[in-house]
């Protein structure tokens, strides 16, 4: 991460955008990270409701959890960004910003719904189902809100490859595995966290018994 | 065929429902038509006809989401669905059935909304009816599933739109474009698209929404 970090202020040239061109580094592996937790947790989702994994439904939460925390990051550099480049902090033609606003008032539901519900076996199909809508509604909104908006993001990848110097396409990369590496540790860490959690409450409960 | 005439069983009950005890159908109805008639002194008075074409998609939105949020009370209050749960047939069935008969609600409703529309703002053309009728599958389908998760819940009628809304923005998405839209193909497109995708995925998950 630290390396990344270094690569994107000491190495990669800036473009005519200058230095505000630099936050492109974070924006757009924080967006690809989220986009990756969320499909994380739409497979352990199928997986608990196809093989009624008991994990897969703390598992597909955790995901989805950082998957949101991650979409909010890639709200605000996003907005930071088009404040810079455009002269507003949202701009409705922005296709990426606006597919996340959809994608974080999505899964705030799923949220809504997971909490109201008492836990059980009955939480878990539901979330994992509303999970799986999330996957599906996610390619269903890009195709829709490309349709509806006039396109004016700058594409950094188009058919031809990476339309990126060397540099910056290296850098870029680092950028994307150290965001990855991120995700994960985070992951790990807080899917450790719960399941502790969860043991200390069924310890307890046997205490009392 | 065993599983269409389940279906079919399932959708005449909840009409028959419907039909001896009337309390959805006029209430959409009424909502649908008021909120017409307050989205006419919402606009201002040089306001374009385009503000009020994606103002009746919100229109249609909202009937549908009143009309869902009344769809599985009897099913709890009597606690029917343990019943339906433990018969034998295939439990996507009981989706299917339900799904049904939001439709035909939904269309009842929209034979009177878009007549009054058509009075009120402008005339109706054939993309827009298209639209309409697109939209209400996708709505009944994914909306019907939602019901069902949002009775379990505690929360109740007041999670269903929070669930139903931002799935439902490709559908909005998809009719206010074949409405105003010079090529309606595409959004219709979508629309279909949409459709079909969420409806497999409705079909195939009801099952766990409504077992252990």
């Amino acid at each position: 991460m630290a390396a990344a970090i270094a690569l994107v202020f000491f190495y990669a040239p800036l473009d005519e955008d200058g230095l505000n061109q630099k936050i492109f580094y974070f924006h757009v592996p924080i967006a690809f990270t989220a986009y990756a937790s969320f499909a994380w947790g739409g497979w352990k989702a199928l997986r608990h409701l196809w093989k009624r994994d008991e994990n897969a439904d703390l598992e597909s939460y955790v995901a989805i959890h950082l998957g949101t925390i991650f979409g909010l990051l890639t709200l605000v550099t996003g907005s930071i960004w088009a404040k810079y480049r455009w002269g507003h902090w949202w701009v409705w033609s922005e296709d990426q910003l606006v597919l996340f606003l959809v994608l974080f008032l999505f899964y705030c539901a799923y949220f809504m719904l997971r909490y109201s519900l008492p836990p059980g076996p009955q939480r878990a199909n539901m979330s994992a189902v509303y999970a799986l809508f999330g996957v599906v509604l996610i390619p269903v909104s890009i195709l829709a809100i490309r349709l509806s908006e006039r396109f004016i993001h700058p594409v950094a990848f188009d058919r031809g490859g990476p339309n990126m110097a060397g540099s910056q396409f290296f850098t870029f990369c680092v950028c994307v595995v150290a965001w990855f590496a991120v995700a994960a540790t985070l992951y790990q860490l807080e899917l450790a966290g719960k399941r502790l959690d969860l043991r200390l409450r069924e310890l307890r409960e046997a205490l009392q018994e | 065929m065993r599983y269409f005439a389940d279906v079919g069983a399932l959708a005449r009950k909840d009409l028959l429902l419907e039909l001896r005890a009337r309390d959805t159908l006029p209430a959409m109805l009424l909502f649908v038509v008021s909120t017409l008639v307050v989205f006419h002194f919402v606009l201002p008075a040089d306001s374009s006809d385009l503000a009020a074409t994606g103002l009746l998609w919100v229109a249609l939105l909202f009937t549908a989401l009143l009309g869902l949020s009344r769809s599985f009370a009897a099913e709890r209050e009597q606690g029917v669905i343990d019943g339906l749960v433990l018969a034998p047939s295939d439990r996507s069935a009981i989706w299917l059935g339900k799904a049904l008969a939001i439709l035909a609600f939904l269309g009842l409703a929209e034979v009177i909304a878009l007549p009054a529309y058509g009075l009120f703002f402008k005339p109706v053309d054939g993309a827009l009816v298209a639209g309409v009728v697109l939209a209400n599958v996708g709505i009944a389908a994914v909306g019907t599933l939602l019901a069902a998760m949002a009775t379990a819940s505690r929360a109740r009628e007041l999670l269903l739109p929070l669930l139903f809304l931002p799935l439902a923005i490709p559908i909005v998405i998809g009719g206010v474009g074949a409405s105003v839209a010079g090529d309606p193909g595409r959004y219709l497109g979508l629309l279909g698209l949409y459709d079909a995708l969420f409806a497999i995925i409705c079909w195939a998950s009801f099952e766990y929404v409504v077992t252990e």
